[in-house]
């Protein structure tokens, strides 16, 4: 079977890439209510950092099989 | 209530979660062969996977969510429960218990207590676990729908309901690999989940010292307050963090509840066993990293009105296990507040698939094999896991409405677990290490532990008994009381199980054989070089935890 990590990484991208692109969103449509510390637009940054993460879980494992 | 509005962003990634689950769930179940895959994962994992799933089946988001609010409550004591009382028995089960656990090739611990002493011991042990895990299980989603209901307005019977069902799907199809895979996956989404919490938390403020600086010093110290309970926020002294917590609570739970045992029990070989819960306790170690600054962070803005901050309030009191979800809705937007809020529910499905792929292993295993079927093939074990996996969800589902109607049964969770953990505690210390405790001893030791435990809660409860007598000091906390009940049901479980040992048949020493101290051949690992050796890593994870200390006395 895949490994554990396999999954994760898979996971992480998928979930790093819609936080980075409502970050993007919401970086061009600001909503009426901003968060504390919205200026630091964390969403787009630490999406990224999910989307890096997984990619390296994903690629490291994409040919491994464990029993 | 409603404090958190999701977005669309939000609404996908809970969704995909679910789908991930599930998916992993099916993925997983044509590997599912044969009841030691079902309930054991095969005993093929590596000792990462095994030392993250034994670390998350302890990482629930009621735990999460709890001991950040008690930080806000308590201070920096808080601590305690990651650092000492949690690492010495972590590495205490990786160097001494272990190798009798997993030489023994036993399925559950209630198993080790057959084999150490007889049926009735093993009986008793299994049907309390069996009860403990199920309670709690429906406690966790009942907590679930109520933290689900206040900060986001979810129906409470669809919460409860979406969650079970999910479970019981991906756990009955592969049992106790699919609660470690979700385990595991629960691990990264609560780091990744989480730890902007902090981050931002720590920005606001300003610095990691600043955050120490402006809470009181009686919140921001580990030890150099614990000579007089009146000095600290818990109430406690040295004494009842170490003997309570850091000996009595903590190698309890840690060493004996099958629930994270049953993580080690999973791995490939003997060092993997091993080094499983030594990799946890590095992990462990940073956990306060994810739930006291933000606890402290909550506490310093919820003090300053320029911040305008505060935590829930219900009917006139703090909700304190509000601290982590509303400093979520402060600080992130859409797409992350949908993280979080996933972190969350992962952490509360995980740990109902960790309560139920427990409970399916010690109710097959320990009640039906060793009571009802004893001629059970590996088909009907495996086809009774997966009956279990659905009623235990039933059970838990109706626990979740009995709390829900009496919401005081909250109350009783930490009184189960020191009712069930501490007085096996001395029951399986003395079974692993002094050969002449008897059968008969160690039934009635743990009679006697449990009962104890159990009427020292009812009595500090209805005032029958000043928790201050129990204590030791003066003034005490509730989180006092229970590190010193803890203690004295193990010390009574302890006594009367040495004295009835004196008194009653032994067994003979070739029954005991590969499951106490003294008499077995344990696999030393003494062929690897020292680098890979388990005492090299419990080593370097005793440093650290010490220099913790230090830094923060």
């Amino acid at each position: 079977m895949k490994p554990i990590w396999y999954f994760v990484g898979l996971l992480l991208v998928i979930m790093g890439m819609i936080i980075v692109l409502a970050g993007v969103y919401t970086w061009i449509y600001p909503p009426p209510e901003q968060k504390v510390l919205a200026y630091l637009h964390p969403d787009l940054w630490w999406g990224a950092v999910m989307v890096i993460g997984g990619l390296i879980f994903l690629l490291t494992n994409r040919r491994k099989t464990v029993e | 209530m409603t404090t958190i509005g999701l977005t669309v962003a939000d609404w996908l990634i809970i969704f995909i979660y679910f789908a991930f689950i599930l998916g992993l769930g099916y993925y997983l179940k044509r590997f599912t062969k044969n009841q030691e895959d079902f309930f054991l994962a095969g005993r093929k994992n590596s000792s990462w996977v095994a030392g993250l799933a034994f670390l998350s089946a302890n990482l629930g988001a009621l735990e999460l969510m709890g001991m950040a609010g008690n930080t806000y409550k308590y201070g920096m004591y808080v601590a305690h429960f990651y650092w000492v009382g949690a690492i010495p028995a972590m590495l205490f089960l990786a160097i001494y218990m272990m190798p009798f656990y997993y030489s023994s090739r036993v399925h559950s611990v209630p198993g080790y207590l057959k084999w150490r002493f007889d049926e009735k011991t093993r009986v008793l042990n299994a049907v309390a676990f069996a009860f403990m895990t199920l309670l709690v299980s429906g406690i966790n989603l009942y907590a679930m729908a109520l933290v689900l209901h206040t900060f986001l307005g979810w129906n409470w019977h669809v919460c409860m309901w979406a969650s079970a069902v999910t479970v019981a799907i991906y756990v009955s199809m592969s049992g106790l690999l699919s609660a470690i895979f979700t385990e595991i996956v629960q691990f990264f989404l609560i780091w990744f989940g989480l730890f902007l919490v902090t981050f931002l938390g720590i920005v606001e403020i300003g610095s990691v010292r600043e955050v120490f600086e402006r809470v009181p010093q009686s919140f921001s110290t580990l030890w150099s307050t614990s000579m007089d309970p009146s000095l600290n926020g818990m109430r406690v002294t040295w004494a009842g963090v170490v003997l309570g917590l850091g000996f009595v609570l903590s190698f309890g739970y840690w060493t004996t509840d099958f629930l994270v045992v049953q993580r080690a029990f999973s791995a490939k070989d003997m060092r993997s066993a091993r080094m499983t819960p030594i990799i946890a306790s590095f992990f462990k170690m940073a956990v306060p990293f994810l739930v006291i600054i933000p606890g402290l962070v909550a506490l310093i803005l919820a003090s300053d009105p320029k911040y305008g901050f505060s935590l829930l309030k219900d009917g006139g009191q703090i909700n304190y296990d509000s601290t982590l979800p509303m400093l979520i809705a402060r600080y992130y937007p859409s797409g992350l507040a949908g993280l979080g809020i996933t972190a969350l529910l992962a952490g509360f499905m995980a740990g109902q698939a960790g309560n139920v792929s427990a409970f399916n292993t010690v109710w097959t295993y320990d009640i039906y094999r060793s009571v009802i079927n004893k001629n059970a093939s590996d088909e009907s074990l495996l086809w009774m896991g997966r009956v279990t996996t659905i009623v235990g969800i039933v059970l838990s589902v109706g626990t979740a409405y009995w709390a829900k109607s009496a919401p005081s049964i909250m109350d009783y969770m930490q009184a189960i677990f020191s009712w069930v953990n501490a007085p096996l505690f001395a029951t399986m210390l003395l079974g692993m290490f002094v050969w002449w405790i008897t059968p008969t001893g160690a039934f009635w030791g743990l009679v006697s532990g449990m009962v104890s435990s159990f009427t020292l809660f009812l009595a500090v409860k209805f005032n029958w008994l000043n928790a201050q007598i129990l204590a030791l000091s003066s003034p005490v906390s509730d989180m006092a009381a229970n590190f010193w009940r803890a203690w004295w049901a193990w010390l009574i479980c302890f006594v009367v199980t040495i004295l009835a040992s004196f008194h009653t048949r032994r067994k003979p020493k070739e029954e005991l054989v590969g499951l106490v101290w003294g008499m077995t051949d344990v696999e030393t690992l003494d062929s690897l070089p020292w680098l890979k050796r388990p005492e090299f890593f419990a080593a370097i994870s005793v440093l650290i935890f010490v220099a913790l200390n230090i830094y923060f006395w």
